[in-house]
């Protein structure tokens, strides 16, 4: 991550590599080239426009790279537009990943390598990209009218606007078009294959293996026999191009990371969340039932549980936000685990239906994949900005369970979390997630079943004494009655009622009973959590506090400042409501603490309060995560000011 | 879902009356509100219909007619302003097994919960939809409602309503319920017979009961309600038989050119019976021209406008579910964690 790096990744080792000018290695004499050099860790961005398969490329090298071995993270990044005008600044999209033989926990802060696929793609990414580093760029795609559309007066790639920059210019479409000769495809589906033609030529650079993709097309474009093979020309013409050209003095290799042993597989957090919550529904024995309504970017995590019908799980896409929380809850009431996901703007719509949940005491999962806001915002960027409106976003003391995954394969726990504190304490659950995480990837130690825990349920089925708001002495949850079950007809609803018989009641010691009793049961919730420490040590200088996907940003950094002598330690809370019931005395061991979230301190503003503690607040609201050299500056501010 | 939660056993057809419908409190509407007649039909015919207790769930919204589960004997759902069918559908879609009925009134349903009670019927999901229809708001006291007449004064229509009303017969038939009904309140034997029809009715119900509201809308539908003038003004629709009212049913519907309905005397020296439109449940044009039958110059229909049969969504949801299974072996949970592209790290497992 840091330290000395060269152009092309982070050198662990070098053999025969300069740092930049690689005129001293050895050229192989026929095609394939020698090794130049083993790199720690790299990070690639592959740009281009929106329709040009950026994400597709990266998520492929992505892919290969988790599978012989190496640590990933990535960070898909486009634009809301489906389409924007071919060629244009606003229609780029851009696909980064850092790959490592070493433990990771970012994409990497700035890319070692860009690939821009044309005039717009460069321009819009350059700002991100150090002096010295690698520009792959396709040359085709800085004709005439993409520097026009790009906003360039002149060719960056020959004025010399770029020579602190090591550029590799490659015509990627007319070589893709080259090596396509034979296919009979139409001209622009033709062209539209340049984009494995470059993840070919990366293959080479960093010896990575075709096979995975190979593999991937057969079986994408298995039916369309003529576009498979396109495909597979392009990616195998890329590679030997790379080859044979000279180009590159040299190729790369980044080793296999260390892993705790067992099964891996690369996993996006909506992906994880959607597997959290079905395997709780296994392990709890009951039917999932996702009530949703489409939203950028929590929409991957309904069609994926949509793909699990001969698994039983329960889809139902409905009219809009307030249908889909309703129809959650009314699964739940039916016996079923009720969960519905969006994100800020469709919590926006559900926190009525969530506070009939909270006042009816069902179980319901309710995920908020964040987004850029307020209102329509910025539906494809991250932000954090979301908490108070899960705190303290609805009508009336209400409160929920709070919970939010660090990372995209924490995703899968958190989601098993959920349902699990649901089901116990008879509360919505929220989930916080963002964009970032939803979209980005990592490798996940794939759990066993039998190490998952089991998920206890009792549903009520004696008549005798039976009354619907009779609480358990130890959690306050009250029993679940499903229809159905002889004896017990009920009715619950809206209105506050009396504790015990549910019965309407607007008797003012009922009212502030059961809002107690209601709060009441949700802090309770803190005794079915494992109290937290710091990582790093237990006490310090300075405490670094996050909450949700700005985790690696902040571990990396925290890891740095450690490396550099500073008595820093990180803690991540994952249970944001209620908190962690020994957090008010861990605040105190430490001289400072330094809260960094993405947006204008919301958590911050909750821990002043709760525990008044002083702290030192860290903001950013730019739609984008993070980078851990933001959080390390921030920290050595910090360190500089007055401890409390 | 059998699986989860404990089905009752009965083997034997549950014999109850009115009384094991009656929940234990107080029922709270204004005297002589139409909803104490409505209450009294549904329990009635939840006694009559072989359905275990235990197996109806009675859901609602806001609003006077919202307070209909609190006073039934069954499991009871009294949810937010407009969401019934949304929360209803859950529960139907989760146990399809259960008898599910939604009471909603003309604000509920027409106004704030519009695109639920449109999308609940678009699906066909076996809901029984019960729509009160007093033409106004009266749990707010009294303003006007989405049924409301053009030019009706009330609290917040001073000078009168500039408001258009809608027809909830065709919105239920442009949805495609494929059982939409209109009943009254006060015709108890009519009621209890549409009710009946719509608890054995598979998809989605929706009854538009016409209900007075004695304090903010007194004698909205006073010509219906009204014992001696309802054969003048009821419409009674039975299905293939011609369209006749009247106290001795003297009088009929019948198609002039263009599609154009007029009324007509029947009898000795008049139309002839064969010349009047008869009732057909099943074709949607005539039932889309009933509904346009409006007062005064044509009598209100009463009945059932459109009764189909086709698949419910429940039913489709289950069924889909069931042929994945048959095609594809849900397999264990392991194997489903392990699909996509995997990697071991070497060593064992730690």
């Amino acid at each position: 991550m840091t330290g000395e790096v060269a152009p092309t990744g982070s050198l662990v080792q070098v053999d025969g590599w300069d740092g930049g000018n690689a005129t001293g290695v050895a050229k192989g004499s026929n095609g394939d080239r020698p090794v130049a050099g083993r790199l720690g860790s790299v990070v690639i961005r592959f740009a281009g426009d929106s329709g040009d398969g950026m994400q597709l490329t990266g998520s492929q090298f992505a892919t290969t790279s988790a599978l012989i071995g190496n640590d990933i993270a990535t960070l898909p990044d486009f634009p809301a537009e489906i389409r924007a005008p071919a060629g244009t600044l606003p229609g780029v999209s851009s696909f980064q990943l850092q790959f490592s033989s070493g433990e990771i926990f970012t994409p990497g802060d700035e890319p070692d390598v860009l690939v821009a696929m044309n005039a717009a793609a460069l321009k819009v990414n350059l700002g991100t990209l150090r002096v010295g580093r690698t520009i792959i760029a396709n040359t085709d795609g800085f004709d005439a009218s993409n520097l026009a559309k790009s906003g360039y007066s002149a060719n960056p790639l020959e004025d010399g606007s770029l020579d602190g920059y090591r550029v590799i210019p490659i015509p990627l479409t007319t070589l893709t078009m080259k090596v396509l000769e034979e296919s009979p495809l139409p001209k622009r589906e033709k062209q539209m294959c340049k984009n494995f033609y470059a993840l070919g030529v990366l293959y080479w650079l960093y010896s990575r293996p075709l096979e995975p993709t190979e593999a991937w097309i057969a079986g994408k474009f298995g039916k369309l026999p003529d576009v498979c093979a396109a495909n597979l020309t392009a990616l195998r013409g890329g590679y030997s191009y790379a080859t044979a050209s000279e180009l590159f003095d040299a190729r790369y290799e980044v080793p296999a990371a260390p892993q705790q042993p067992g099964l891996y597989r690369n996993i996006s957090g909506n992906k994880a969340l959607a597997l959290g919550f079905y395997a709780a529904s296994v392990k709890a024995g009951l039917p999932l039932f996702l009530g949703s309504y489409p939203i950028t970017p929590a929409s991957d995590i309904l069609a994926e549980l949509a793909r699990l019908k001969p698994q039983g799980v329960i889809t139902f896409q409905a009219e809009d936000e307030i249908a889909a929380v309703c129809a959650a809850i009314g699964a739940s009431f039916a016996g079923a685990i009720g969960l519905t996901t969006t994100s800020g703007p469709g919590i926006a719509l559900k926190n009525e239906g969530i506070g009939l949940a909270v006042m009816t005491e069902l179980p319901l999962v309710i995920v908020n994949v964040q987004r850029g806001g307020p209102s329509t915002g910025l539906p494809t960027k991250t932000e954090q900005a979301d908490l108070l409106q899960a705190l303290c976003g609805r009508n009336g003391e209400c409160p929920t369970v709070v919970l939010a995954p660090q990372s995209a394969a924490d995703c899968f726990d958190i989601g098993f979390e959920a349902v699990r504190l649901a089901l116990m304490h008879m509360t919505p659950v929220f989930v916080l997630s963002d964009g970032y995480i939803a979209n980005g990837s990592e490798p996940w130690l794939v759990p066993l079943e039998s190490e998952l825990a089991e998920i206890p349920v009792h549903f009520a089925v004696d008549p005798g004494g039976f009354q619907p708001f009779l609480r358990d002495a130890e959690t306050l949850a009250r029993p679940w009655a499903p229809p159905g079950t002889k004896g017990l007809e009920h009715r619950i609803g809206g209105l506050e009622h009396s504790n015990g018989s549910g019965n309407i009641s607007y008797e003012p010691e009922v009212h502030e009973e059961m809002v107690r009793l209601r709060a009441e049961k949700v802090a309770r919730v803190a005794r079915d959590y494992p109290p937290v420490e710091p990582w790093g040590d237990p006490e310090g200088d300075l405490l670094v506090v996050g909450w949700g996907g700005t985790f690696g940003a902040l571990r990396t950094a925290v890891k740095e400042a450690r490396s550099r002598g500073l008595r820093v330690s990180h803690l991540h809370l994952r249970h944001l409501n209620p908190l962690p019931e020994n957090l008010g005395e861990m605040l105190q061991r430490f001289a400072r603490v330094l809260v960094a979230e993405l947006n204008l301190g919301q958590l911050d503003m909750v821990l002043r309060a709760k525990f008044l503690r002083n702290t030192i607040r860290y903001n950013k609201v730019q739609g984008q995560p993070f980078r851990s050299t933001e959080i390390l500056a921030a920290i050595e501010s910090a360190m500089e000011g007055d401890p409390r | 879902m059998s699986t989860a939660v404990t089905a009752s056993e009965a083997p034997l057809v549950p014999q109850y009356t009115k009384r094991d419908f009656v929940s234990d409190q107080t029922v709270r509407w204004c005297p002589g509100c139409g909803d104490y007649a409505i209450l009294d039909g549904v329990q009635k015919v939840f006694a009559t219909l072989g359905i275990p207790r235990e197996n109806f769930v009675v859901v609602s919204g806001i609003g006077c007619s919202s307070r209909l589960p609190y006073y039934i004997n069954t499991f009871g759902f009294h949810s937010i302003h407009g969401r019934a069918p949304a929360v209803a559908t859950g529960i139907k879609v989760t146990r399809p097994e259960l008898s599910v009925w939604v009471a909603t009134g003309d604000g509920d349903g027409l106004s704030i919960g519009g695109n639920h009670l449109l999308h609940a019927m678009r699906r066909n999901i076996d809901l029984k939809i019960l729509l009160f229809n007093n033409r106004i708001y009266g749990l707010t006291k009294g303003q006007y409602s989405p049924t409301s007449e053009a030019g009706k004064k009330t609290k917040t229509s001073p000078y009168g309503s500039v408001d258009q009303p809608m027809d909830p017969i065709a919105l239920a038939l442009a949805s495609g319920a494929t059982f939409v009904a209109r009943a009254v309140d006060v015709y108890g034997d009519h009621l209890r017979q549409i009710l009946t029809r719509a608890a054995h009715h598979r998809g989605a119900v929706f009854i538009e009961i016409l209900q007075n509201c004695p304090i903010f809308n007194d004698g909205t539908f006073a010509e219906v309600e009204n014992r001696q003038e309802r054969p003048e003004h009821a419409l009674e629709l039975e299905h293939g038989q011609p369209l006749r009212f009247g106290r001795n049913r003297q009088r009929g519907i019948r198609l002039r050119q263009n599609f154009r309905p007029e009324v007509v005397e029947t009898g000795e020296g008049n139309t002839n019976e064969e010349e009047l439109l008869r009732h057909d449940e099943t074709n949607p044009a005539l039932s889309y021209l009933l509904c346009q039958l409006q007062q005064p110059e044509f009598p209100v229909p009463i009945g059932v406008f459109r009764a189909v049969e086709t698949e419910s969504y429940e039913a489709a949801v289950h069924r889909q579910i069931a042929e994945a299974k048959a095609a594809r072996k849900p397999g264990t949970l392991d194997g489903l964690l392990r699909q996509g592209d995997i990697w071991e790290a070497a060593g064992p497992r730690a």
